[in-house]
């Protein structure tokens, strides 16, 4: 957090009362604001409003009402097997491809920097042209590379079923791993460029080899970096639906509550808008509470 | 043979010793090549497949071109149905590249404000847009739909458009490089020259902080380019989709109507040819600007 220091050196600096640049600020953040508001703000309690409604009917073909049902929604919420099982089926999706996808982005990254490897320019742009495939298109390309009949690599897919219940959700995570991992991969080079190399210079006085130095200075440096891929790689694997849902079309085993959005879309295309909404909120706050618990976590493991 | 390598790049890589043994610079070299492999080829796939005749992407070599016919591929995708797909391209471009510039000017305005000026309710509007960076775009899918749909706005332009110029991260990008590349000894001698507050941000500010405005704009135009749910949501008609939309639904379609199979390949690899371009034109930006964001 020291680049908000020199905000703060600037802050103590200037009069205190009244608020220069008034309206300056104003015209700066209003416009953000009023947006953030409506589109962010209100659309998160608008859903809370509406899970706690309950739609009723008066005999079958009665004209549908909604009345207040308290945390009548929830309660289904939390009896809905199919949607805890996809949260369990994220949450393992997310404790194995995670740390994969950034070892393997980490590695790549300390390669690049380390200076084993000539032609750096053309690697980094490699490994970052998947980030520039959409979830949809990198799914569907995927898919096909998969399926036992079209694939290139038909030797291989017609003997695994890649597709199969066994299989998809690794098969899924690959999709994920190969768009992301250069993006992760530039976030953490970047930062290791940032590093001042004198630091270098005095472990190596010290006698510190390569791989050392790596271990005990460039990870450490840019742990950061790792924390904040790390977060936005949780929040990405709770909200998985793009690939999941372009592989319905390939696999079977992909049902339409297979993750929690994907359970969220095909209730609210019942209709069933309420109880949606309740699983939005709940998705919501659970994504927010594991990042903000990783983010303090690892905040006070800085700290000491 | 590192030196030169090192020297193009203008510092000493750390940790290498001048004398590294060969056996660790080819270990490093096949790790860089087996991944250059994992991630070209399949784009390669996608290339030569979309060039095979008639979508019969099957044929011949899997990995090198038979009877090479990308232009009478797409030529028939942009033709299909009337020429949806340029359609849904350029529906693309404009709800994206409209949402990340304005969204872009958004946010780095408000988050030049938040380093630069000290405000009352400062440190809470900084601490909702951070609340806003960790509750993610697609849980607000579903409340936006119900809130268009009571205002019968849904299957509009604007559904997909307005809730995509919001961009929480970049403000906290934008508050993070405002803070380390402008400083503020300039804004005092433009303040001594009379200039106004707003001005001064739009001919000093934004001018120091192109890079990194540049580098916000790339992550808001991938987001928007990929946003999937909200368009799914949203939008019944055709012919407003964006082109991830429109091709979910041919590659749904493909059971039904087999030739869709090809287009749909083609499809894919012409819509990634716009984020490509971008990426490569934009190239020195971004490279020098996406560190910043997470070395604080």
């Amino acid at each position: 957090m020291s680049r908000s220091r020199p905000v703060r050196a600037t802050a103590t600096g200037r009069r205190r009362a009244p608020v220069p640049h008034k309206s300056a600020i104003a015209i700066f953040v209003v416009p953000f604001g009023t947006l953030f508001a409506l589109f962010y703000a209100v659309p998160i309690g608008y859903a809370m409003v509406q899970s706690l409604y309950v739609v009723e009917r008066t005999g079958t073909f009665g004209p549908a009402r909604e009345v207040f049902g308290g945390l009548a929604q929830y309660q289904r919420v939390f009896a809905d097997g199919s949607f805890w099982s996809s949260i369990g089926r994220v949450l393992l999706f997310g404790v194995v491809q995670v740390p994969v996808m950034l070892g393997v982005a980490l590695l790549l990254a300390l390669l690049l920097d380390s200076g084993l490897v000539r032609g750096r320019r053309f690697f980094r742009l490699a490994f970052f042209v998947p980030y520039a495939v959409p979830g949809v298109v990198a799914a569907i390309m995927w898919g096909f590379l998969y399926s036992p009949n079209l694939s290139p690599f038909a030797a291989v897919t017609g003997r695994v079923d890649l597709l199969g219940a066994d299989l998809v959700l690794w098969s899924i995570a690959n999709v994920v791993t190969w768009v992301y991992v250069g993006y992760n991969m530039l976030i953490i080079y970047s930062s290791l460029l940032a590093i001042p190399p004198e630091i270098y210079e005095a472990a190596r006085l010290d006698g510190a080899g390569p791989a050392r130095i790596a271990w005990s200075i460039k990870i450490p440096m840019v742990l950061p970096a790792i924390v904040l891929t790390t977060v936005f790689s949780i929040i990405g694997t709770l909200q998985l639906l793009a690939e999941p849902q372009v592989f319905r079309t390939f696999s079977s085993a992909v049902s339409s509550t297979y993750t929690p959005n994907l359970t969220v879309y095909s209730t609210s295309s019942i209709p069933n808008f309420n109880l949606a909404a309740a699983f939005s909120v709940v998705l919501a706050l659970a994504t927010f509470a594991l990042s903000f618990t990783f983010l303090k976590f690892t905040q006070r493991r800085d700290a000491r | 043979m590192s030196a030169p390598a090192r020297t193009t790049a203008g510092r000493t890589p750390g940790g290498t010793p001048s004398r590294e043994s060969l056996l660790s610079r080819s270990a490093a070299t096949l790790v860089m090549l087996v991944c250059t492999a994992y991630f070209l080829v399949p784009i390669w796939w996608l290339v030569v497949a979309s060039a095979k005749p008639e979508g019969r992407f099957t044929q011949g070599a899997p990995l090198w071109f038979d009877d090479f016919s990308l232009v009478d591929n797409v030529a028939e995708v942009l033709t299909y149905r009337d020429g949806v797909f340029p359609r849904w391209i350029l529906n693309s471009l404009a709800y994206t590249g409209g949402a990340a510039l304005i969204g872009t000017l958004l946010a780095a305005m408000c988050g030049y404000a938040l380093a630069k000026y000290r405000f009352p309710g400062r440190e809470t509007l900084f601490n909702v847009v951070l609340g806003g960076v960790l509750v993610p775009a697609t849980a607000l899918a579903l409340p936006l739909f119900l809130i268009f749909s009571r205002f019968e706005a849904t299957n509009t332009f604007w559904s997909v458009f307005l809730p995509s110029l919001v961009n929480p991260f970049g403000v906290y990008l934008a508050r993070i490089y405002a803070a380390a590349s402008v400083p503020d000894e300039l804004l005092e001698a433009a303040r001594l020259d009379g200039a106004g507050e707003v001005r001064t941000f739009f001919t000093v500010a934004t001018r120091l902080m192109l890079p990194a405005l540049v580098t916000i704009f790339l992550f808001h135009f991938v987001a928007v380019w990929n946003n999937f749910l909200l368009p799914l949501i949203m939008l019944g008609d055709e012919r407003l989709f964006p082109v991830t939309l429109g091709l979910y639904t041919w590659n749904t379609q493909v059971n039904q109507l087999p030739e869709l199979r090809g287009l749909v390949l083609v499809g894919a690899l012409l819509s990634i040819v716009p984020l490509v371009a971008a990426f490569l034109l934009l190239q020195r930006f971004w490279r020098t600007g996406l560190g910043a964001g997470s070395v604080k």
